[in-house]
């Protein structure tokens, strides 16, 4: 068996990340020239990596399968970049980040990875200013901040709502320059369908051309997947259509062990399922929590009104109306973390309660942030008594330039105005925590093959806090790998060039090729899509914000039975060797099907609820989650062995030196 | 809402294409349009037939890969919105709506409504950055302020989605729409500045090598951008190419 070695430094947490980079080998820089990376993904994770190991000497190949790197799902990110500048003179600290990032992650992340992450994460906003971000700034020229949920500071960087296309595209301007100077080979719809291992160690990749479909090897001393999130396993999420598990799940077929597969993120506010044929899910960013409050009807009969539209939420009382977040968590209000806030949501739907007519919805009201923007507004702009109106108008103005491009986001996905109404919300699947399992130099167990950003498992344990993803993809990319790396490369100065005419490259071909064959002759009458719906169905009902026992046995032999019934009577239309955007989904939807029923499996292994995950059978009499440190304390990295229910389990112990253990408590 | 659809089908690149009619029913107007040629698709397939392609992933309007051009109008009838998120009550039962990709020497057809828009890539890689390395030994963000004003502006354009509308809306297929928001960015910026002359240079000379046509001031552009990407930049990019080419001699 093999073991599970964090690597992690000794030394005290403050020092451990200093000490390392100290002691790692380095690569000459015309060694360096004699290396090549490959990279797949161009999110924040992979196009900052792939920049860096360019800057550096390191000969690069950055695959992505959309039509270009700018296009990664990175760019749909929304309110936030955290870091601890102190900026706003508030009592933020390297350590408060590191802090607040493990207990919202419910003390089930690694604390040297955690701290790590909070060190450099004041470089990143450096970095992206100098690089031409357009950050927020006030009046003065400096630049603003906003806060998230979870924590009680304003460390929260943005542009708009428009962050993640912000820093991509600063990321991607950054890889577009490495690209002119022949330094990164970038492979636009390509998609990795293989990792190839040569005695043991990760040597390249098998890559579809998804234009012509011809199928290419492709060598390296070191791969690095930056393949994002999972979250389209439930089929409806906030992700892309094109995101997907396969890379991730590729390697994990290859030895690679994928770490707390079941811990993914519902997130509290997006735009509500409208109906059968929905596609994907709509985020209306967390920072709207800054300024908007959830509520619900106190009185059933206020429902129905709503519901049956004889009544305009608006028009009901204060008294009336449920703030259900400030009342059970009076100390951090609409700021409790996404797990907790999701939850209260879910509670009272439950309970009857959701305003639309499908029952699952509670409102996002800005009237009162609105109003106290205009009262300010009318009082800078020295209007003497301002009516209701003026003040309605000046107080929309300043929301507009908060969040102007959401609140448009909105209206044309609902026809509502929410500047006049209040926006409708439900949960909805977001963010996989789990991914691979990788040490603290962010490689897997498979020697060479390294995972970065979303699709590790690293930093969030069971629950990511807002604003921390693109911290980590860019800490990962632009700080962390292109150091750890050269530890692992600096054996392979004399390797010379990766041959691909060899059988280990030559069987890993055939079976794609195979593969792709058995999709396209297999004689059912079913599209893709339906196949993909009935598994997020399963998923979402079973594995989604409540999960107990009996639900995730049965998700499971659910699951196997859809396999099958998917491989006897799926249709995939079309020819491999041509643009097929069915066969690609086709190989996705697959691994999906075996992905989902190891997150069931890893669901039903931890009897505890932590962060994200939720067991019915463990909770508090207020009905919080309860977490047992004693026997769950780990991280579970599970080994394919042929049926996901049947992997093996390896467990990597958290040690806690300098935080204490404590139930979570936002109230 | 039942409808009637008239798409554009290529088979590749070099094969002729054609329009096709087909048949929907059942629509409903809260679904996206997408979700509508999902529909389409779902039935093609069930159907034995070959499914339209299209492009498209992000779905909320923000990763421009959505390019379709509906009844004449590139990202179709609404303002500020991308196919992705037009929705079908902009339509009314009966409407019989044209689907076509979009057309330009510099943006090939790949398959029916999908194109290649690498030419925009290279563009950026011609100049569109700021040449500093990411070593972390940058200086600390805030030590140099920028006035709201520039910092807002500089936002604005950084809004292009890349999606390629203005160029197929336009007459001539210019791209100065796309490349003049990236230019006006980077100069609105301090940390643009240094490279400012020979980053506007070397993105209108690749532009002109992509076989994009020259800019004859009619402002469709703008109209048809989902971003609201203003004529302005296209003004500002002006002045700076004049700006450079005069130092440059
Ligand atoms: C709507 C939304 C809003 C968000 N808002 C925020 C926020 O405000 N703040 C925050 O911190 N986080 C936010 N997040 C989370 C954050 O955006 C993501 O976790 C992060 O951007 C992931 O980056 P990544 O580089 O790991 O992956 P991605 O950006 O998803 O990139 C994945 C890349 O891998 C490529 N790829 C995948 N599979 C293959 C394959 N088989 N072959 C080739 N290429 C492949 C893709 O082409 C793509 O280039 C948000 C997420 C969503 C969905
Ligand atoms: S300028 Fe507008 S239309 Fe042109 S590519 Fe950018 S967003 Fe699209
Ligand atoms: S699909 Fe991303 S902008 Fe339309």
């Amino acid at each position: 068996m093999a073991t599970l070695n964090s690597r992690i430094p000794e030394g005290s947490l403050g020092e451990k990340w200093t000490n390392h980079k100290n002691s790692i080998r380095l690569v000459n820089p015309a060694n360096k020239r004699n290396i090549d990376i490959i990279i797949v993904g161009t999110g924040l994770a992979g196009s900052s990596a792939a920049a860096s190991f360019a800057e550096m000497g390191y000969n690069v190949k950055a695959f992505c399968f959309q039509d270009s790197p700018r296009r990664a799902h990175s760019i749909a990110a929304q309110g936030g970049i955290n870091a601890a500048k102190n900026y706003q003179n508030d009592g933020d600290s390297t350590y408060r980040l590191f802090y607040d990032t493990i207990k919202g992650g419910d003390y089930r992340s690694r604390e040297a990875n955690v701290y790590r992450l909070a060190e450099v994460s004041a470089n990143i906003i450096d970095q992206c200013v100098a690089q031409g971000v357009p950050f927020a700034r006030d009046y003065g020229g400096l630049l603003d901040n906003r806060s998230f949920g979870g924590v009680l500071v304003s460390r929260t960087f943005y542009a708009k709502g428009q962050t993640g296309q912000q820093l991509l595209l600063g990321a991607y301007s950054a890889l577009s320059r490495q690209i002119s100077k022949g330094k990164v080979q970038m492979y636009n719809r390509h998609e990795m369908m293989d990792v190839v291992l040569v005695d043991g160690q990760c040597r390249g990749i098998i890559a579809r051309n998804l234009v012509t479909g011809e199928i290419e090897r492709h060598g390296a001393h070191a791969v690095v997947l930056a393949s994002g999130g999972y979250g389209n396993v439930f089929y409806l999420s906030t992700n892309a259509m094109g995101s997907n598990g396969s890379a991730a799940w590729k390697a994990h077929r290859k030895g690679a062990y994928f770490a707390n597969p079941c811990f993914t993120q519902i997130h509290p506010t997006c735009i509500p399922v409208s109906g059968d044929y929905q596609s994907k899910l709509t985020l209306m960013s967390e920072s709207l929590r800054n300024d908007g409050r959830i509520w619900v009807p106190k009185k059933k009969e206020h429902v129905e009104a709503i519901r049956n539209g004889s009544m305009r939420p608006e028009n009901l009382a204060e008294e009336d109306r449920d703030y259900y977040l400030e009342r059970r968590y009076p100390s951090f209000g609409n700021l409790v973390p996404r797990d907790v806030a999701s939850r209260a949501a879910k509670e009272r739907c439950d309970e009857g309660f959701g305003v639309n007519k499908t029952g699952e919805a509670v409102f996002l009201d800005f009237s009162s942030a609105i109003m106290r923007y205009g009262k300010t507004e009318a009082n800078v702009q020295g209007v003497k008594n301002p009516s209701e109106a003026q003040m309605q108008k000046m107080g929309e103005d300043v929301v507009r330039a908060k969040y102007g491009n959401l609140f448009e986001m909105y209206e044309k996905i609902t026809d509502d105005n929410p500047y006049q109404t209040p926006m409708k919300i439900y949960p909805a699947v977001h963010y996989t925590m789990g991914g691979l399992w990788v040490d603290y130099n962010l490689m897997t167990n498979v020697p060479g093959l390294y995972a970065t950003g979303e699709s590790n498992f690293s930093d969030h344990g069971a629950n990511r806090l807002g604003a921390s993803a693109l911290m980590q993809g860019l800490a990962d990319g632009y700080f962390v790998i292109p150091y750890t790396v050269g530890e692992y490369l600096a054996d392979d100065i004399r390797t010379g060039p990766i041959n691909t005419n060899t059988p280990e490259f030559e069987v890993a071909e055939k079976e794609v090729k195979d593969r792709i064959k058995g999709f396209l002759n297999s004689n059912g009458k079913t599209p893709v899509d339906e196949f993909h719906r009935r598994l997020g169905r399963i998923m979402w009902d079973k594995c989604g914000m409540a999960r107990n026992e009996q639900g995730l046995k049965s998700a499971i032999s659910e699951i196997q039975a859809l396999r099958e019934e998917f491989y006897r009577d799926v249709k995939v239309p079309g020819r491999a060797e041509e643009f097929n955007p069915e066969l690609e989904k086709a190989g996705r939807v697959a691994d999906f099907m075996e992905l989902g029923e190891l997150m069931c499996r890893d669901a039903l292994e931890r009897n505890e609820s932590c962060g994200g995950h939720f067991r019915e059978e463990y909770q508090t009499e207020e009905g919080e989650a309860l977490r047992d440190d004693e026997n769950y304390a780990y991280v579970a990295a599970w080994e394919y062995t042929g049926m996901p229910a049947e992997a093996k389990l390896h467990k990597e112990e958290l040690v806690f030196e300098n935080v204490e253990l404590k139930q979570r408590s936002y109230k | 809402m039942n409808l009637t659809l008239k798409i554009w089908r290529q088979a590749g690149p070099s094969v002729i294409g054609k329009m096709e009619t087909y048949k929907v029913s059942d629509i409903s107007p809260d679904m996206s349009f997408l979700e509508m040629m999902d529909v389409l698709n779902d039935q093609l397939i069930r159907d034995g037939k070959d499914p339209v392609a299209f492009d498209h992933d992000c779905r909320e309007g923000i990763c421009g890969m959505c390019s379709m051009y509906i009844n004449g109008q590139a990202h179709g009838p609404n303002r500020g919105t991308t196919t992705c998120q037009l929705h079908m009550r902009s339509f009314k039962d009966g409407d019989t709506i044209y689907i076509e990709p979009w057309r330009a020497a510099a943006f090939p057809v790949i398959k029916d409504l999908s194109v290649d828009r690498s030419s925009f890539d290279r563009i950026i890689q011609a100049g569109g950055y700021v040449s500093v390395n990411t070593s972390g030994n940058t200086q600390d963000a805030n030590a140099i302020p920028v006035p709201k004003e520039n910092a807002d502006k500089a936002f604005d354009a950084a809004t292009c989605i890349g999606c390629g509308a203005c160029v197929a809306t336009c007459t001539n297929s210019s791209a100065m729409l796309f490349v003049s928001a990236k230019v006006s960015q980077l100069a609105l910026l301090p940390q643009g500045d240094p490279e400012r002359e020979l980053r506007v240079l070397r993105m209108v000379e690749q532009m002109d090598k992509e076989g994009f046509g020259n800019c004859s001031n009619t402002g469709a552009c703008e109209v048809e951008c989902p971003k609201g990407i203003s004529l302005e930049n296209i003004a500002r990019m002006n002045r700076e190419y004049l700006r450079a080419s005069v130092t440059s001699e």
